[in-house]
């Protein structure tokens, strides 16, 4: 429907509330992941980068090093490997999943701690550590290309 | 005179306040490991063989790592069993994914100590 049609359809509700009553139900939450505000898209981000490390990444990690470690030739193939334009990506990703994971884990100790709790404050920690994620995997980065 | 009296509690077996805890100490083993450990990679890269060895080799290393994975692996059945709880719905479906986490994590457990303790010479 136009935006010009609504106030034609849907009747505007102009009754003052008298009351101390809460607003009237229902309310809308835009749960897209685009609209979460910074505290919330860290917080589903910590949970998937959790995931994420322990399933692919702790086991592929146990079997580069012990394949690594295993003998001269395999240290050398992984070596060679890890070089390679793909595999630079990926680690890139992993980077940034094991720094975000790392940061965002550490507001939360600090949280827990109760500091920096009200609101405006963990946004702006919320935002940092996004930040911090990001500028932790683009130094990673710099060293790979 | 004092009387015994039974009284069922009604929330829970009273073990998640410890895995709360124990979720956050082992984040802060694992974040003190990862600081070493990587202020050494940074001051020192491994680039050959030899050193990737000697690194793994030397005793309070291998030590310090294999803290760092039982960490995490006690950290990862935290997270994971939070995760079930929260998206897997219905007793049977989820006990048997934790079963199947917890199986893995303590095979990643033996896995570790097999790698760490059998770094060839």
């Amino acid at each position: 429907m136009p935006p010009e049609l609504e106030s034609t359809i849907v009747p505007k509700v102009t009754t003052k509330n008298m009351s101390a009553a809460p607003k009237p139900r229902p309310k809308y939450y835009d749960l897209n992941l685009a609209h979460l505000w910074p505290p919330a898209l860290l917080s589903i981000l910590h949970r998937g980068t959790g995931l994420v490390l322990f399933f692919p990444l702790l086991p592929l990690g146990l079997y580069i090093l012990q394949t690594s470690l295993a003998s001269e030739a395999e240290f050398a193939r992984w070596h060679e490997l890890l070089h390679h334009p793909v595999a630079k990506v990926a680690i890139f990703l992993v980077a940034w999943s094991f720094a975000h994971h790392f940061f965002a884990g550490i507001r939360y100790l600090i949280l827990d701690l109760h500091v920096m709790g009200s609101k405006p404050a963990a946004r702006a920690s919320a935002l940092v550590v996004l930040a911090l994620g990001l500028a932790a995997a683009a130094a990673v980065g710099a060293c790979l290309w | 005179m004092v009387t015994a009296r039974y009284t069922k509690n009604p929330v829970g077996a009273h073990y998640g306040l410890g895995n709360w805890l124990l979720q956050r100490t082992t984040a802060v083993v694992m974040a003190v490991y990862t600081l070493l450990a990587g202020g050494y990679v940074l001051w020192r890269a491994p680039a050959s063989y030899a050193d990737w060895k000697a690194l793994f080799g030397a005793g309070f290393f291998r030590l310090a790592t294999m803290l760092f994975l039982v960490a995490l692996l006690y950290h990862a059945w935290i997270g994971m069993r939070d995760i079930l709880i929260d998206y897997l719905h219905g007793t049977g479906l989820r006990f048997t994914a934790q079963f199947a986490v917890a199986v893995v994590l303590v095979f990643y457990l033996i896995w570790a100590a097999a790698i760490l303790w059998g770094v060839p010479a």
